[in-house]
């Protein structure tokens, strides 16, 4: 996508040309056993007309995140804490009403399941058009062709008469389709897109990714797209933040993100995925264990009990999201892949017998596409 | 698509299964007929995982089932070891499953919430293993081993105490009691998180290699296909495209909605360059009513009238590759004009029906 080439993105430091910066944002769920600690010190800075692609596994808390960054997590037991400064004004703390003016007029977001999204029971033209006569006061008519316009530009044929369809008369790409022109009938600066083709067919999928790039680029919007795919974001997004349990653990431009990853996790999860243009039957480097429980996590790094490399340290010491020596790559570890480091702690571990080391080591020698432990892809 | 032909069956001797001119239709009333799977033809040889590969409403799904006669087929035959399912009565048959196995999409809801993992996989042996508890126990033990579920633990457990991939696992071992020739997974890797999906694909891998077995690979995902079957078939709409081993498939798709599949899927690097051109929708035409001819000339940019008076048959490109096309993207052994006409025209406007 469009980057502007010298909008830095540092760790909590705002400028000039960032849309969205948050710093140490935190929501915490009460439930009976303790507190679900889902988003836990997240910060970064978005810099206008850019992509953030932000990736993790289910409970990684990239989707909590997004919603809190919108005011969207209403149930009484989320707690949010830190800052979200969009645009200069700070929103964290904001009731829902508040909220009311900046949702749909600034900010949008598109939800991962166009099935449940849009209200079966209300005509496709009504939830185009509602919020656009909230936000700009405008009349039927115009708001009406306004929306046909909108359907029109993503490209759904017969737009006229789709205006009076409700959803189940369409299928899910258009489906999909009707939510990205809702989500952009405002002309929103920042885009939300959580997962947005998750549910979709693999070829649905790609016009939908087009769709959202085209209209991205001719609105100049800023986007964050959150998805569970690095195939997803690899094309589609300048900068990348991986998240785990709750936190950023590596983020950097794309491809210095593919190509000189530092932390572990991005390692184990690029390993795992199989890719078209490997050989059959190539074995799989799959990430033993599973997530940490969001309520006790385990004291130091909360990959540490997953990690290959993992040390005593990392046990003991919970690494911070520094920058790297590269431009804007940081990421959180105490000894990095592809330093001396790391291939020190990897030996040493597989001395040790530690089992998730001898199941990597294992892989790797099965594999010819990974030459070096070190190596990014 | 509209691939009928058998060009690409084997010799009969050396395959566990064979699926010839397989027709599923299901009414859906005032005398429609949903097409769902329309005389395709397939073989799968012993220790082979044949991978089958397309968007959702392709029929692949239902091929899966009708190979169990979930539900009977409307037409055609299903040989397993030399036996026509399809000519069974029901109580032959029902002995003849415990040789096919399935797994499902959704491993949570495919366990019994109310029944413990000691029963849920025992129940095949309950029917048709030893009659002693104790002999179940001990096979029950050795599949949950195998498929990484420590047995003593889980025994008296409910499904909601395990994670997805725990409960893949257990569905896994729940079809391995049988010892089953064939085991046909449909999606079972869809519903799990990436690291997840990759334990179980090496688990299915290395269970197949130490059983013996055979599987049917149902996905959606290109890159799951591919690296676990030994040949794939593409299907669109009810029929199928093209079938042929798995690297010499992705190195060189023959038809059109093959390589439309491959150009799709996003690839994990960012060096891959993607066509930014495809927005308009193309979705998939109705089962219902299905276009004449070869069914996916409606999206296809090379599509001429030809295509929508005549079906494509399978034809060879080489020994393990064959393409129902009109106009394939490489030579076809018995029609090589046809591939140096248009070598690589690109897959951008489909054409109008």
């Amino acid at each position: 996508m469009t980057v502007t080439s010298d909008a830095g993105v540092a760790g909590g430091g705002s400028r000039a040309g960032d849309l969205l910066v948050v710093d140490d944002l935190r929501t915490h769920f009460r439930v009976p056993t303790g507190d679900v600690k889902a988003v836990d010190g997240v910060s970064f800075a978005l810099p206008r007309g850019t992509t953030l692609g932000i990736v993790g596994e289910s409970g990684s808390g990239k989707t909590v995140l997004s919603r809190s960054i919108m005011g969207l997590n209403t149930a009484g037991n989320a707690v949010t804490t830190g800052s979200v400064l969009y645009d200069g004004t700070e929103l964290i703390g904001r009731s829902s009403k508040e909220m009311k003016a900046l949702w749909g007029a600034e900010m949008a977001m598109i939800f991962q399941d166009p099935m449940t999204s849009l209200n079966p029971v209300v005509k496709v033209g009504r939830q185009l058009t509602e919020h656009v006569r909230f936000h700009f006061g405008t009349n039927r008519s115009d708001a009406r062709a306004a929306a046909i316009d909108m359907l029109q530009s993503v490209r759904i044929p017969e737009a006229a008469e789709r205006m009076d369809n409700y959803p189940h008369h369409m299928s899910g790409g258009m489906r999909q389709r009707v939510c990205i022109a809702i989500a952009l009938a405002c002309s929103p600066k920042l885009l939300f897109a959580d997962e947005p083709t998750t549910a979709l067919d693999v070829t649905v999928q790609h016009q939908i990714l087009n769709l959202l790039s085209q209209q991205q680029r001719e609105r100049a919007m800023t986007m964050i797209l959150v998805t569970h795919d690095l195939g997803v974001v690899a094309t589609r997004a300048a900068e990348i933040a991986v998240m785990y349990a709750g936190k950023i653990v590596e983020k950097a431009p794309t491809p210095v993100l593919f190509a000189e990853m530092r932390h572990p996790y991005t390692q184990s999860l690029l390993w795992s995925i199989p890719k078209t243009s490997q050989p059959k039957h190539t074995r799989l480097s799959a990430i033993a264990g599973r997530p940490p429980d969001l309520i006790n996590p385990p004291p130091g790094c909360k990959f540490a009990p997953r990690c290959p490399y993992a040390q005593q340290r990392c046990r003991d010491e919970e690494p911070q999201l520094v920058d790297g020596p590269g431009a804007r790559h940081q990421f959180a570890c105490h000894f990095p892949v592809g330093t001396p480091e790391n291939r020190e702690a990897f030996d040493r571990n597989l001395a040790s017998g530690l089992p998730q080391t001898l199941t990597v080591a294992g892989c790797l020698a099965a594999r010819e596409d990974i030459v070096e432990i070190g190596d990014g892809a | 698509m509209a691939g009928s032909g058998k060009a690409h069956l084997r010799p009969s001797e050396s395959v566990l299964l064979r699926a010839e001119d397989l027709t599923v239709e299901f009414p859906v009333g005032g005398g429609r007929v949903v097409h769902a799977v329309s005389g395709i033809s397939f073989d799968v040889a012993k220790g082979e995982t044949l991978g089958l590969v397309g968007e959702s409403g392709c029929g692949k799904s239902t091929t899966g089932r009708a190979i169990l006669q979930l539900p009977r087929p409307t037409g055609g035959s299903i040989t397993l070891n030399d036996v026509d399912l399809t000519r069974l009565d029901s109580g032959t048959m029902r002995q003849r499953r415990t040789d096919v196995q399935m797994i499902f999409q959704d491993p949570i809801s495919s366990l019994n919430p109310r029944r413990t993992i000691g029963d849920i996989v025992a129940e095949p042996l309950q029917v048709w293993g030893p009659k002693r508890p104790d002999d179940q126990w001990d096979i029950v033990a050795r599949m949950l081993d195998a498929v990484g579920i420590d047995p003593e633990a889980a025994r008296r457990k409910r499904p909601h105490e395990f994670s997805g991939g725990q409960c893949q696992r257990i569905s896994i071992a729940r079809a391995l009691v049988m010892e089953p020739e064939l085991i046909i997974c449909d999606e079972p890797v869809s519903a799990l998180d990436v690291s997840v999906q990759a334990q179980i694909l090496n688990l299915l891998e290395d269970l197949k290699a130490q059983h013996g077995l055979t599987l049917v690979f149902i996905a959606h995902d290109l890159a799951v296909v591919k690296n676990i079957s030994d040949r794939v078939a593409v299907m669109y709409l009810g029929k199928m495209c093209e079938l042929a081993e798995s690297d010499e498939l992705y190195a060189s798709p023959a038809h059109p909605y093959t390589r439309l599949l491959m150009e799709s899927h996003p690839e994990p690097d960012p060096g891959v360059a993607i066509d930014e051109s495809m927005t308009e929708l193309g979705e998939l035409p109705s089962p219902i009513a299905p276009p004449s001819g070869c069914r996916f000339r409606t999206r296809c940019p090379l599509a001429d009238e030809r295509c929508a008076r005549e079906e494509p048959q399978m034809r060879r490109v080489n020994d393990d590759h064959y393409v129902a096309c009109h106009h394939p993207l490489v030579a076809v052994d018995d029609d090589l004009s046809a591939a140096s006409r248009q070598p690589t025209l690109p897959l951008t406007a489909p054409a109008t029906a």
